[in-house]
């Protein structure tokens, strides 16, 4: 019996020499917190989209070329559109299981994104990038804005009237960049907007394949930086030390943990898929540059760049006659670079503030550095701000808040709110930190009270 | 007229001090004064005695009592409101030739009488009963040489015509499924649940902001399919499931993260039943 399992081991074993390497991974310790799994929660949705992917990629057909729809559905019967938008209809409307995958798809890029960014919450606010994880949190972040555009381009693949309106907003940003922009867009495009066939075609490699493997790489990277790393901990009680790591080994600990995640993560996206209509096509119908649907927005991990053009006050940058640094600019390029350029650079920024310079295998608690987290929730704040006031035009339907009231509320709030949370904040975690100290004396009170009690039976002296 | 069971100030009933007794007292003297005909509650006045049938007549005393005061007496319409012009409260459009059509549609939908000229007309409690709607619309009919009431035909509309004909003239503003949106200046309304007549007025009358279409622009047939489209997005082909309002990637966004945080939630769970 035994055998069966022992012979094939050793018949790779012997041809591999991969015992000690897994022998050392099953061993690698995990450190037992639920904020580790977070971006495993990512990692998984990544997976499904994979898996989706492949899937829809077998149907897609990747063509502007014109067609007429002859299909099922009747209010689209008759309809010249694009063979991107058609196989797309078909996948939803006509294949088996497509809707399902296509929605699974979609769902779990929204998801995958919001996971990354719960991740980088907890990075960032246990201080877990600080020395010597800079590069593991660089990477993360390359992989969250490389996500955006991967996800940007998977939806404008489709060539619906949603989609169609997004890459013009995004042909008009990139018109933006001064000197290379008109050039640049050309290039991309093969043509003034909206482009030739030529670029649905760039668009799907590159989200298919180009992109998948960047991330994949990123993700191996990252992965494997933390491994070389460890893993950082919590300080529960005094085994955590910076030198010594406590937690759960790969196997028998986390492997099953990270098994049921996976399949967790893997049952909601389909649930939702099965469940929840999203990106409803056939209800927008095909993309014609002329025409346009109210209130028409990006996925939401795009949204706050629509909020940053909507909130950007109207002005060009204009030597002479030449318009140097249009409008756009402001809210979609350099925006969104300096949010990257501050989340990347913080772990500098805050070494050079606090001087503080060696590494850290221990995470803070946020109260533990009050600064960082006041910091960090007034940055989050701002940018959540900017991207609700994205959605200001559903909000002025819902509510009736006029949009014109919205936008000058909104150019004051975004930098009155982070200011109010940053002070907050701040003292929040200081008055933690403080209730903490004074739960530690109680409790160093206590056992010295307790202590003497002892002793006091012990000589058998009177007990008060 | 009977009086709502409660009224708004009796609901907020507190004990009366002097002071606020002779408040109420002075601010109610000048509305008691002014009232020659019957106010109802809602605002609306009314001849002490109305006709049986809805006759030009009871028209144009209803209208006088509550609509000269912005669109002028006989309808003429006032350009520049006056301070000092008594109870001429507000710039209205002439309704001469404006016709049975767009009385009817502005009086059954309740967008007039309008409370005040700054707001956007819309739908609202209608205030007046059939008859009186009758009455005023003839009123304003027989003011001019206007459009009568339309007789759309939906049933023999195309949807597929009407789809595209929607996208291309109406979604930019009423958006895809007809759930509505903003423009500067106006809140689109949702067209859910709208009868054929009133959509077919709605596009030759152009309300407000909203374009006026000719029959040059939409023709007949086509302001058919349109209808006809434009009542199918009240129950639309939601295949997906959970349709979470036909709005597009908001909700979606909502969604999206209420599964994140679930699943955040999940590794609680998961990390506690594990932890030694
Ligand atoms: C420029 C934007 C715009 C366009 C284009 C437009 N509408 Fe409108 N529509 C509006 C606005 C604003 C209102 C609200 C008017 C009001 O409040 O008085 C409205 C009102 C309506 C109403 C009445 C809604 C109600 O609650 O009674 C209907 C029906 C309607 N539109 C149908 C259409 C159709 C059909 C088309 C296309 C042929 C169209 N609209 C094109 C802006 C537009
Ligand atoms: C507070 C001022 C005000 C009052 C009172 C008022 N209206 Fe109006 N009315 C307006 C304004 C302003 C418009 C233009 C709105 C628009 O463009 O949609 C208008 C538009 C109209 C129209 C459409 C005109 C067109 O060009 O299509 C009709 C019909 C109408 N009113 C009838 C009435 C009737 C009947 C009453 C009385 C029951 C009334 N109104 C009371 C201000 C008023």
């Amino acid at each position: 019996m035994s055998d069966r399992i022992a012979d094939p081991v050793r018949f790779i074993d012997e041809r591999t020499a991969a015992a000690p390497a897994i022998k050392k991974a099953l061993r690698y310790l995990f450190p037992d917190h639920w904020s580790f799994l977070l971006g495993e929660i990512a990692l998984y949705a990544f997976i499904v989209l994979i898996a989706t992917g492949t899937y829809l990629a077998l149907f897609f057909e990747p063509s502007v070329a014109k067609t007429v729809y002859h299909g099922s559905y009747a209010p689209l019967r008759g309809r010249e559109m694009s063979e991107a938008y058609k196989s797309v209809l078909e996948i939803s409307l006509t294949y088996k299981a497509g809707l399902l995958i296509r929605q699974t798809h979609h769902w779990a890029a929204d998801v995958f994104m919001a996971s990354i960014v719960l991740h980088l919450m907890r990075v960032f606010f246990t201080g877990a990038f600080r020395k010597p994880r800079e590069l593991t949190y660089l990477i993360g972040l390359l992989l969250l804005f490389t996500s955006l555009l991967e996800g940007y381009l998977g939806y404008s693949l489709v060539d619906d009237l949603l989609s169609g309106i997004g890459l013009a907003i995004g042909y008009g940003v990139l018109l933006s960049l001064p000197f290379v922009g008109g050039p640049l867009g050309i290039l991309i495009f093969g043509s003034t907007f909206p482009g030739k066939g030529v670029f649905e075609s760039r668009m799907y490699i590159a989200h298919v394949f180009l992109i998948p493997a960047l991330l994949a790489t990123l993700i191996g990277l990252h992965l494997a930086l933390v491994a070389a790393r460890h893993h950082t901990q919590f300080r529960r009680d005094r085994r955590h030390t910076q030198r010594r790591l406590v937690g759960v080994p790969m196997f028998p600990g986390q492997a099953p943990r990270s098994l049921a995640l996976l399949l967790i993560v893997a049952a909601v996206l389909f649930l939702l898929g099965g469940l929840v209509q999203i990106n409803p096509i056939w209800q927008w119908g095909p993309f014609e540059p002329w025409l346009a649907t109210n209130g028409a927005q990006p996925d939401w991990y795009l949204g706050w760049l629509i909020g940053a053009l909507r909130l950007m006050p109207s002005f060009d940058v204009v030597v002479g006659h030449y318009t140097l640094i249009p409008n756009p600019f402001w809210g979609g390029v350099a925006f969104p670079l300096l949010v990257l350029f501050v989340l990347g650079a913080f772990p500098w920024i805050e070494r050079r503030l606090t001087g503080d310079r060696s590494s850290h295998n221990l995470l803070d608690r946020p109260r533990d550095a009050p600064n960082r987290t006041a910091f960090g929730v007034a940055f989050l704040t701002w940018v959540f701000l900017v991207f609700v006031f994205g959605a200001s035009d559903r909000v002025y339907v819902l509510f009736g808040l006029s949009y014109e009231t919205l936008l000058t509320a909104f150019r004051v709030a975004i930098w009155v709110v982070p200011a109010l949370a940053f002070l907050v904040v701040r003292r929040l975690c200081l008055q933690l930190q403080h209730a903490d100290r004074i739960e530690e004396r109680r409790e160093e009170a206590e056992q010295e009270a307790e202590r003497e009690h002892a002793e006091r039976v012990r000589r058998r002296e009177p007990v008060l | 007229m009977s009086r709502p069971a409660q009224s708004p100030s009796r609901r907020r009933a507190r004990p009366l001090g002097a002071g606020r007794l002779l408040a109420m007292a002075i601010a109610l003297v000048p509305v008691g004064a002014g009232v020659a005909l019957a106010a109802s509650q809602n605002g609306i006045v009314r001849p002490t005695y109305e006709p049986p049938k809805p006759t030009v007549a009871l028209g144009e005393e209803l209208f006088n009592a509550n609509c000269a005061s912005c669109h002028g007496i006989g309808g003429t319409g006032i350009e520049h409101p006056r301070a000092t012009a008594g109870d001429i409260s507000g710039a209205g459009p002439s309704l001469k030739g404006v016709g049975a059509m767009a009385a009817d549609f502005y009086l059954r939908n309740g967008f007039m009488p309008l409370e005040n000229i700054h707001t956007q007309p819309g739908r609202r409690r209608v205030l007046f009963t059939r008859k009186e709607i009758a009455a005023l619309t003839a009123y304003v009919a027989a003011l001019g040489n206007g459009p009568g009431v339309p007789h759309p035909q939906p049933g023999g509309g195309d949807i597929s015509e009407g789809f595209k004909a929607f996208t291309e003239d109406c979604a930019g503003c009423h958006q895809s499924v007809a759930r509505g949106g903003y423009v500067t200046g106006a809140r689109v309304p949702p067209l859910q649940k709208l009868g054929p007549t009133e959509i077919a007025e709605a596009v030759r009358i152009g309300p407000y902001l909203m374009p006026r279409f000719t029959s040059h622009q939409i023709s007949d047939p086509q302001l058919n399919s349109i209808i006809r489209y434009v009542q199918w997005t009240n129950r639309p082909d939601n295949r997906g499931g959970w349709s979470i309002g036909n709005l597009g990637p908001i909700p979606e966004g909502l969604i999206a993260w209420l599964a994140a945080i679930v699943l955040g939630a999940l590794c609680l769970a998961l990390g506690k039943r594990f932890s030694a």
